[in-house]
């Protein structure tokens, strides 16, 4: 990591200051450590994404068309007036506050313009400005501010300061959520060719290998393949993993980090065992690689144009559901986005269990149903052996990834397979957890390590609830189910809480379950040495 | 700043009122077209401003989940926090308007020393937000007294029940009282909380400032003007059956109060105030989380660019082949 980042003591010396010229005056330092690179040219290409060239944030001049005002101002009324939320956003925030220390990189880093209302505010003074009776005739008097090459420059800072991640909306009396407004607001400047590097790489990777790391089908193939030698060497079981089936039941689909980064990849060892252990008819799809979707944090329409693919392989492979893996945003997509973006899904039929007969009526309509609320399942009819102390080591608490959280509210189905496949389970406080949940710090495409300085800050609030079952109860694991936690958290936790370690809720399920015609196990799925077996019987 | 500009703006709006009505003889003006003017443009203005909003579309459903999903049967799914029917957004909605149950959850996060993150229940904001809108309701109905005739029964009940501990004369109502402190409140916490005063902008102390200067003419007209209540009813009625008189003896203080009543009305549309409406059509919060259930039409939906199979297998082929991977076209 890079030898500009502060020590943790500095790091948490946090002060608000606000600018004795408030708001309104649109000037940012571009901080080394506080921003993410541009998007190389090549990526916009590939995507027909407008004004590909190379620029970055901290030149004088950013290269923008012409009329780019003229452009973002167009973007905005169509906008408007294609969607209720932002019109509404645009017109009801009072001011109240109340959103202002909910978020984490202002309670991280103190600056004013991270409150929640104080981001939304950049943008809606340019409705004002532009879009208002009032703000016209009264100009900054009626908080308008007029567009200029400043308040871009500040735009692109801060909205790429929020991850998206709605814990603002959860405590607004309108339910504003900054994060339609950011997601508008990026929209807006990708309209003119402000893309990040670390949200535009992964899109066309996605686009064209269908994963978000670039994998090419044989690649894909190897790594699953060698997942099952690996998952054989610690359980003497061969499992199957058949990849592109056709006549398969059911579709598989998860992040392409779970096969490629780690601590993800322990929790891919766990879905391939329980998928063999239970006779699965499924199948992996190397077209449909990636169950994330970097769209979300980019456009609409890029959301739609990655996850075609989903439903598209579904047909074509003529399975009857799909089973989507661990990962936060996908989630957010197919809950909220695909069934209205790439449905109808006719051609499948409503998910049912075909182990316990469960019918998935909730997702009568998108088809897919999320793996916690499969295996919960299982859990609960008794259909999977399962020896919990085989997690013993792992003393786990859980954390709430945003999307699961505050765009679906699967919330009961992970603690209940937590609670069944580990015996040592403890809760961060209420008001980091649930709906309340603490953002990693790096989501909606801020995962980068050039952004480290407020990756750490917007990760504190986060670490700092770790930090307390840490201590108050020896918490050694962080679980959680989305991929990008897996791979922020990690070093989040290495800078914050030194000695917690961040796995997956399926890692557990695998630990835990107990096999058919297994050897005994001397690891864990990591490969971590058990202590000598006659010691765990006597405890 | 800001401050000072609001408060100068109501202050401007009072001085040239008593102007009008003392001194310049505008009785007529402030007495009958202003009100009807208002009365116009606040009508004109709010229809047209939750026009504008419906006539944008929802093309997504995106409720924020605040509690259990519905999916699994033995899993007690939270019926208001994420509602998945009719009935539990009606309940989540009325709540949210009538009780402000969202701004109930607040919490204070502050970050001490070790670094230490603490967070404590903060229900000021709660508190003092519910105490104005319910005695700014009450007061609103209590008007009605004016306008009609013979005055309901519920009304002089309500009227009863607010001037319940009997002090004074004329009897004090609790409301005149809940308001005059909420606002104060709610304006102070502007001036002396530095995050709010970051964020704040003239148009929300100009809202606080007039509102309290309706509060206190209206105090002052009902405690200390000692105004004949027959008059104010004869021009209240007029005004209604469209039939405007103006009687005499009404008083300055009065058309003070008519006057920042009608800048009020007239200044509504055009402003925050519109939370009023905007807290009925905000898709995070009256829409079911039935998203996985029932498929959600986006009215503007287009097709987009895809990278379909075949061009993908097209440009893998070998590969795959090569690999041992099953394709489509050999
Ligand atoms: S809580 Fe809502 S209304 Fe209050 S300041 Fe934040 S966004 Fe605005
Ligand atoms: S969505 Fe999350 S990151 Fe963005 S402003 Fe709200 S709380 Fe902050």
């Amino acid at each position: 990591m890079s030898e500009h980042k502060p020590k943790p003591e500095e790091l948490a010396q946090v002060e608000f200051a606000p600018s004795p010229r408030g708001w309104m005056d649109p000037t940012v330092e571009f901080r080394k450590g506080t921003w993410c690179y541009s998007a190389v040219p090549e990526t916009l290409e590939y995507l027909g994404l407008p004004n590909p060239r190379r620029w970055q944030p901290t030149d004088h001049d950013w290269k923008l068309p012409d009329n780019w005002r003229e452009i973002i101002v167009h973007g905005l009324r169509e906008r408007l007036r294609k969607y209720r939320s932002l019109q509404v956003f645009m017109d009801t925030c009072v001011r109240c506050g109340a959103c202002a220390d909910k978020c984490h990189f202002f309670i991280g880093s103190g600056d004013p313009k991270n409150m929640p209302v104080v981001r939304a505010e950049l943008l809606r003074s340019v409705y004002r400005n532009d879009f208002t009776t009032a703000g016209r005739i009264l100009g900054k008097l009626a908080g308008g501010r007029e567009l200029t090459i400043d308040v871009l420059k500040e735009w692109f800072y801060y909205f790429y300061q929020c991850t998206e991640c709605r814990r603002c909306s959860v405590f607004c009396p309108y339910g504003i959520d900054t994060a339609e407004i950011t997601m508008m607001a990026r929209e807006l400047m990708s309209l003119v060719g402000l893309n990040i590097e670390w949200i535009c790489t992964p899109m066309s990777n996605c686009y064209r290998t269908g994963n978000h790391l670039g994998v090419q089908p044989h690649g894909f193939k190897d790594s699953i393949e060698f997942a099952v030698d690996e998952l054989e060497e610690i359980t003497g079981v061969r499992v199957n993993a058949p990849i592109n089936r056709k006549g398969a039941e059911i579709l598989f689909i998860t992040p392409s980090a779970d096969y490629f980064a780690s601590p993800h990849y322990y929790t891919l060892l766990g879905y391939l065992a329980l998928f063999h252990e239970i006779g699965l008819d499924y199948t992996w799809s190397s077209y449909a690689s990636e169950g994330g979707n970097f769209g979300l944090f980019h456009s609409a329409e890029m959301v739609k144009r990655l996850n075609a693919k989903m439903y598209a392989e579904a047909r074509r492979l003529g399975v009857k559901w799909i089973l989507g893996g661990e990962c936060g945003h996908m989630w957010r997509v197919i809950h909220q986005y695909m069934g209205t973006m790439n449905g109808p899904a006719d051609f499948l039929e409503v998910p049912r269990s075909p182990i316990t007969g469960t019918e998935f009526v909730h997702a009568a309509s998108t088809k897919m149903v999320h793996i916690s609320e499969f295996t919960a399942d299982l859990i609960k009819h008794g259909r999977l052996k399962l020896d919990p102390s085989r997690n013993d080591h792992w003393r786990t608490t859980f954390h709430d990834s945003c999307n699961p959280a505050r765009a679906m509210g699967l919330l009961e189905e992970p603690r209940y397979i937590i609670k069944s496949v580990c015996n040592h389970f403890f809760e961060m406080p209420e008001n980091t957890i649930r709906e309340q949940t603490f953002c990693c710090g790096s989501g909606a495409g801020l995962g980068t390590d050039e952004n480290m300085e407020m990756r750490l800050r917007g990760g504190l609030p986060r670490a700092n609830a770790v930090q307390f079952v840490h201590d108050r109860h020896d918490v050694n694991l962080l679980l959680c189910m989305c991929a990008i936690d897996k791979a922020t958290l990690t070093p989040l936790l290495e800078y914050w809480v030194p000695g917690v370690d961040v796995g997956g809720v399926h890692e557990m399920v695998g630990n835990a379950l107990v096999m058919k015609g297994e050897k005994e196990r001397t690891t864990d799925l990591r490969g971590q040495p058990y202590p000598a077996k006659e010691d765990s019987r006597n405890v | 700043m800001s401050i000072l500009v609001s408060l100068f703006a109501v202050i401007a709006l009072v001085v040239l009122s008593i102007a009008g009505a003392s001194v310049l003889g505008w009785q007529y003006i402030l007495g009958v077209v202003l009100p009807y003017a208002a009365m116009a443009t606040f009508v004109i203005g709010v229809v047209y401003r939750v026009i504008r909003w419906a006539r944008s579309p929802v093309p997504f459903r995106i409720p924020t989940t605040c509690g259990q999903q519905k999916s699994l049967s033995w899993i007690k799914s939270s019926r208001l926090d994420n509602p998945h029917t009719l009935a539990g957004v009606i309940g989540r909605m009325v709540l949210e308007v009538l009780f402000f149950r969202s701004l109930f959850r607040n919490t204070r996060a502050e970050l001490r020393s070790g670094p230490r993150l603490v967070y404590g229940p903060d229900k000021w904001l709660w508190a003092g937000g519910l105490a104005f809108h319910w005695s700014f309701l009450i007061i609103f109905i209590r008007h009605f007294k004016y306008f009609v005739e013979p005055v309901p029964s519920w009304i002089l009940g309500l009227q009863g029940l607010d001037g319940f501990f009997q002090v004074g004369l004329p009897v004090l109502l609790l409301t005149d009282l809940i308001i005059l402190t909420a606002l104060s409140f709610l304006l102070l916490r502007r001036v002396f909380d530095p995050k709010l005063r970051y964020m704040s902008l003239p148009a929300d102390y100009f809202a606080l400032f007039l509102l309290l200067a309706i509060a206190l003419s209206g105090v002052y007209v009902r405690y200390f003007g000692k105004i004949d209540i027959s008059n104010v009813k004869e021009l209240a009625t007029g005004l209604l059956s469209l039939h405007p008189v103006l009687p005499d003896g009404v008083g300055t203080a009065f058309y003070v109060h008519l006057f920042l009543v009608s800048a009020l009305l007239a200044y509504f549309p055009f402003s925050k105030l519109m939370h009023m409406g905007g807290v009925f059509l905000s898709p995070t919060r009256n829409l079911a989380n039935t998203n996985r259930r029932r498929r959600h039409v986006n009215p503007w939906d287009y097709p987009v660019a895809v990278h379909t199979y075949d061009e993908y297998e097209d440009e893998f082929r070998d590969r795959m082949k090569d690999a041992g991977m099953p394709v489509e076209r050999e």
